[in-house]
C-alpha cells in the first residue's frame, strides 16, 4: 500500500468510525440499529441464493454500508456437518461465495471463513462445497479444529455464560457477518442466527450442560456482534435437524433474510419454519435481555419477490 | 556378480520402501489413497500369511512371492522389504558414526537355541492358542507401532509448531492437528521393543533379526537351500577379515571362507568392502560345513521404566477440555462388550486375526481407534478398539476397513458401512442433563446420523432423548457429544457380532414451498 492510500483509507475509516461513535457510542459500530441501513430487515423470495443476495444487499444500501475499505471481514457460515450441499445442513456455498465477492467489491482487505465443525472438519469443509467456493473468490478458509485457535473472552452480564473461548478470527477482524442456514433443531427447535454462534466458540459442551437456551442468549451479549446477518432459507431442513437424514427432511423455500438485528432474524426464521417463537426459548430470552427485537410488527421490513 | 551396484541398489530401494512406510503411517491428512497403501502392504510377510489364510485368494499371496524370493536369493526380504529391518540398518549406520574408523562386528556364533525356540514357540502358540506371539514379534507390526506411537506424534508436533508460526503470518495451509493421546500403559510394549531393537541395532547390527525375529529365522531356514548367495573366491582372498568386521549380521567366517546363509540378509556390504574382489553374489555349490562353537557374549538389555514413560509423553497435543456440568452424573455405563471397528464383524474372529500393527489407528481421520488395554482381554492388547469418550466414527468413512493388511477388518463399501451396527446406543435417563438440570440439551440426538437417537416430549417445553436401536449403527457420536461427566448419559454397548442395521425410514414433510412470507 502506498503511503498516500494508507492515509486516505485511515482518514476514511477514522471518519466513519467517528461518525458512528458520535451517533451513540462504540456499541453502535457493531449493534443492530445501524443508522446507515434503510430497513431493519430485507426478505427476498423466489431466486437463487446468489441472486437473492444481490437484490437484498442492494436494498440495504450495498455491502459498503457494512464493510469499509481496507477492513478485514469474517464470514461465519454453518459448516458443521459432513454432508453435500443438497442436504442443506450447511449454508449454501453459492451464497457464501457471493457475499465474499461483495465484501471484496466494497474494498475489504481480507475475507475469512471458518466454522468450529461438529463432524470431522476436513470432510465438512470439503463436502459442504464451502471451502472450494470461498477459495475460488479469494477468501481465506481457516481451520477451527484446535483449541489453540481460541482465546478467552469475558461476557459481562451473562447469566449462565460469563466467559468463553472464541476463535482468534473473531477478535482480529473488523467486520463479522453471520451467515446461518435455517434448520429445525432437535432440542432448541430451531437453529439460525443466535445458535450459529456456537460455531465461534471452543467449548460447546458447556452450553449444552448449563442451560443451552440461556447460554445461546448470553453469548449474544458479547461486544463483537454481527454487522449483518444473512439467513439462508433456500433449502430448509424442517425435521431431523440440525443434521438431517435424507432429502425428505428438506423443503425448497427459495428465500433469504438479511437483517442487522439477529433476534428479529430468528423471529422471522421461526415463522418460515412454522414454529411458535415462544417455543424457541432463546428468542424471548434474548429479546428480554434487550439484544434485539422479536416483535416483527414494529420493524421496518422490506419484502421482495423475484 | 561383484558389482558395487548391488549394494547401491539395495540402499536406494530400501530407502524408498522405508520412506513409503514412514509416509503411510504419518500421513495425518490422509492424502495417500488406500490402493497405494495396499500395494505397499502386499509383500509384508506375516500380514499376507494371515490375509491369505482368511481369504484364500491370490490377491493376498504376497508371502508366496517372499518365499520364492527367499529360495532364489536368501533373506533379501530382510534388507529390501522389511521396514523394521531397514530401520535397523539406519540405526546401525548412525551407531557406526559414533565409533572411530569403522565398526567391528566380526564373526559371532548364532544364537541357535534361542532363535529356533522363539520360532517354535511362536508357531505352537499361534496354532494352539492364538495370535499373541505374532502380535508381539511380527516385524511389520512392531514397526507399525513405532510409527503410530512415536514417529507420528512427533511429526504432528512439528506440523503444529510450523502451523502456529505460519498462522501468525495469516497463512493457513498447515493446520493444527490434535495429537492422539492413548493411555500410558499401551506405550509400554512398543517402548520396550523400541529400546530392545534400537539398542541391538545401534551396537550389534542385525542381531535382533538373527536372534529374535521369527520371520528372519524362518526365512533363514529356507535360505539354506537358496540358489544365490555370497561366495568366496578362495584363491583371491587374502584373509584380511574386512568383510567379517563390516558384516552387520556377524555371519562371515572368513577363516573358513564361509557365510552363514541363515543369517545373511543380502546387504552386499561385504562385496564392496572386499579389496581383493574375492566376494561375489552367485550360485554356490553346497559343501559340508563343520560347525565349531565360538564363545560369544550376551548382553542383558536393561530398559529404564522412567525412560519409557518419558517417551510416551512426546507431545502436549490439543485435546478437548472436558465440559463442566453442575452435577456429576451418577449411573455407571455398563458395557458388556467393547466396540470393535467396522469390518471386524465378530470380536472373537477379529481378535484372532489382528497383529496390532496399528495402521488403522494411524489412518483413522477422526482418532476414534485406540489401542485396547484390557477391553478385549489380555489376548487383544494393543488391538484397535473404538473409544467413544475420545472421538466418534465418521459416518462417511471406511478407511480402516480398506487398509487392514491382515483382513482382520474386512473391506466395507460406504453404503454397507453406513448400515453396519457396531453396537447399540443405550440411554441412561438418570444421567441426562434434561432430567438432572431440567434444561434443554440434545447434544446426542443432534449428532446422530440416522436419528436412532431422537427427542421426545418431556416436562413442559423440554425434549428428552430416546433410542430406536434397530436403526442405530453404534458410531458413538451421541456418546462423544454427551456433556455429562464422569459417566455419559448415553453410551454404545458393542455387539459381539456386528449386524445389519435397518435403514432409517423417512417421509416427506407436510410443509410446502411457501408462496408468501409468513411474516
Amino acid at each position: 500500500m502506498k503511503r498516500r492510500d494508507f492515509l486516505k483509507s485511515s482518514v476514511g475509516a477514522g471518519m466513519a468510525a467517528g461518525a458512528a461513535l458520535s451517533l451513540g457510542g462504540y456499541e453502535k459500530l457493531w449493534t443492530s440499529t445501524s443508522s446507515a441501513a434503510k430497513y431493519d430487515m430485507v426478505a427476498v423470495m423466489g431466486g437463487n441464493p446468489d441472486a437473492m443476495f444481490d437484490l437484498g444487499i442492494q436494498e440495504l444500501g450495498g455491502m459498503g454500508t457494512f464493510v469499509q475499505k481496507g477492513q478485514k471481514v469474517l464470514i461465519k457460515p454453518n459448516i458443521g456437518w459432513d454432508v453435500i450441499p443438497d442436504l442443506a445442513a450447511n449454508t449454501n456455498p453459492l451464497l457464501v461465495k457471493r457475499i465474499i465477492e461483495h465484501c471484496f467489491k466494497a474494498g475489504a482487505k481480507e475475507v475469512y471463513v471458518f466454522d468450529h465443525t461438529i463432524d470431522n472438519w476436513v470432510n465438512c469443509y470439503r463436502n459442504s462445497g464451502i471451502e472450494k467456493a470461498a477459495k475460488s473468490v479469494g477468501a481465506k478458509v481457516v481451520p477451527g479444529n484446535s483449541e489453540s485457535y481460541y482465546h478467552q473472552i469475558e461476557i459481562p452480564g451473562g447469566i449462565k455464560l460469563q466467559s468463553a473461548k472464541v476463535h482468534q478470527l473473531l477478535l482480529e477482524t473488523d467486520v463479522f457477518i453471520n451467515v446461518p442456514i435455517l434448520k429445525d433443531h432437535n432440542s432448541t427447535r430451531m437453529t439460525c442466527c443466535l445458535k450459529n454462534t456456537m460455531g465461534l466458540v471452543w467449548d460447546r459442551g458447556y452450553w449444552h450442560s448449563n442451560n443451552l437456551n440461556q447460554c445461546i442468549a448470553d453469548y449474544a451479549l458479547y461486544e463483537k456482534k454481527p454487522a449483518l446477518n444473512v439467513i439462508d432459507c433456500y433449502n430448509v431442513m424442517v425435521k431431523h435437524g440440525p443434521q438431517g437424514v435424507s432429502k425428505e427432511d428438506i423443503v425448497l423455500m427459495k428465500s433469504q433474510i438479511l437483517t442487522t438485528d439477529w433476534v428479529a432474524g430468528d423471529a422471522a426464521a421461526a415463522k418460515m419454519l412454522g414454529v411458535a417463537i415462544e417455543k424457541i426459548e432463546y428468542i424471548p430470552i434474548a429479546h428480554k435481555m434487550g439484544l434485539g427485537n422479536m416483535n416483527l410488527d414494529s420493524l421496518n421490513i422490506k419484502r421482495i419477490k423475484m | 556378480m561383484r558389482s558395487p551396484l548391488l549394494r547401491r541398489t539395495r540402499i536406494v530401494f530400501s530407502t524408498l520402501i522405508f520412506i513409503c512406510f514412514f509416509l503411510v503411517f504419518v500421513d495425518f491428512k490422509n492424502l495417500i489413497p488406500a490402493e497405494y497403501i495396499n500395494i505397499l502392504l502386499f509383500l509384508q510377510f506375516i500380514p499376507s500369511v494371515i490375509k491369505f489364510y482368511n481369504l484364500e485368494t491370490l490377491a493376498a499371496a504376497g508371502f508366496l512371492v517372499v518365499l520364492v524370493l527367499t529360495l532364489l536369493s536368501g533373506r533379501t526380504y530382510c534388507s529390501f522389504l522389511c521396514p523394521l529391518g531397514i530401520g535397523q540398518d539406519l540405526f546401525s549406520r548412525i551407531g557406526g558414526h559414533f565409533k572411530r574408523k569403522f565398526r567391528r562386528y566380526g564373526f559371532k556364533r548364532p544364537f541357535t537355541v534361542l532363535r529356533y525356540s522363539l520360532l517354535a514357540i511362536t508357531l505352537i502358540v499361534t496354532l494352539i492358542w492364538g495370535i499373541y506371539m505374532i502380535t508381539l514379534l511380527d516385524p511389520y507390526s512392531i514397526f507399525g507401532r513405532f510409527m503410530t506411537y512415536f514417529a507420528r506424534p512427533a511429526v504432528i508436533v512439528i506440523n503444529n509448531f510450523l502451523a502456529g508460526i505460519l498462522g501468525k503470518f495469516d497463512i493457513y495451509t498447515l493446520s493444527n492437528v490434535p495429537v492422539k493421546r492413548f493411555s500410558l500403559i499401551v506405550y509400554f510394549v512398543p517402548a520396550a521393543f523400541f529400546i530392545l531393537v534400537g539398542v541391538l541395532s545401534f551396537t550389534k547390527g542385525r542381531l535382533y533379526c538373527n536372534m529374535i525375529c521369527p520371520v528372519g529365522t524362518l526365512l533363514g531356514l529356507l535360505s539354506k537351500v537358496s540358489l544365490l548367495r555370497i561366495k568366496f573366491d578362495e584363491k583371491a582372498c587374502t584373509r584380511c577379515g574386512r568383510c567379517s568386521l563390516g558384516c552387520k549380521s556377524s555371519c562371515i567366517d572368513f577363516l573358513k571362507y564361509d557365510v552363514d546363509v541363515t543369517r545373511c540378509v543380502d546387504c552386499f556390504n561385504c562385496i564392496n568392502t572386499c579389496q581383493d574382489k574375492a566376494l561375489s553374489f552367485g550360485i554356490v555349490k553346497l559343501k559340508k560345513k563343520v560347525h565349531e562353537t565360538d564363545e560369544s557374549k550376551r548382553k542383558i538389555i536393561a530398559g529404564s521404566f522412567l525412560l519409557l514413560f518419558g517417551l510416551s509423553r512426546v507431545s502436549n497435543g490439543q485435546q478437548k477440555t472436558a465440559p463442566i456440568p453442575k452435577k456429576d452424573s451418577t449411573v455407571k455405563e455398563n458395557k458388556t462388550h467393547p466396540v470393535c471397528p467396522p469390518g471386524g464383524v465378530a470380536i472373537e474372529d477379529f481378535n484372532k486375526d489382528c497383529t496390532a500393527c496399528s495402521l488403522c489407528i494411524s489412518a483413522c481421520p477422526n482418532g476414534v481407534l485406540h489401542p485396547a488395554f484390557t477391553q478385549y482381554g489380555i489376548a487383544g492388547m494393543m488391538q484397535p478398539v473404538m473409544d467413544y469418550h475420545k472421538s466418534f466414527c465418521t459416518y462417511n468413512c471406511t478407511i480402516c476397513t480398506e487398509i487392514c493388511p491382515t483382513n482382520a477388518l474386512h473391506p466395507l463399501v460406504l453404503e454397507a458401512k453406513k448400515l453396519t451396527q457396531l453396537g447399540k446406543a443405550i440411554f441412561i435417563k438418570d444421567n441426562c442433563i434434561v432430567k438432572t438440570e431440567k434444561t434443554a440439551c440434545g447434544a446426542c440426538s443432534e449428532s446422530c446420523p440416522t436419528k436412532a437417537v431422537h427427542m421426545i416430549p418431556y416436562e413442559g417445553n423440554l425434549l428428552i432423548p430416546e433410542v430406536t436401536d434397530d436403526i442405530c449403527i453404534g458410531c458413538g457420536h451421541c456418546e462423544y457429544a454427551c456433556p455429562t461427566i464422569p459417566y455419559k448419559a448415553i453410551f454404545v454397548n458393542g455387539n459381539a457380532v456386528h449386524v445389519a442395521a435397518k435403514k432409517p425410514v423417512n417421509v416427506e414433510s407436510d410443509i410446502k414451498t411457501p408462496v408468501e412470507f409468513p411474516f
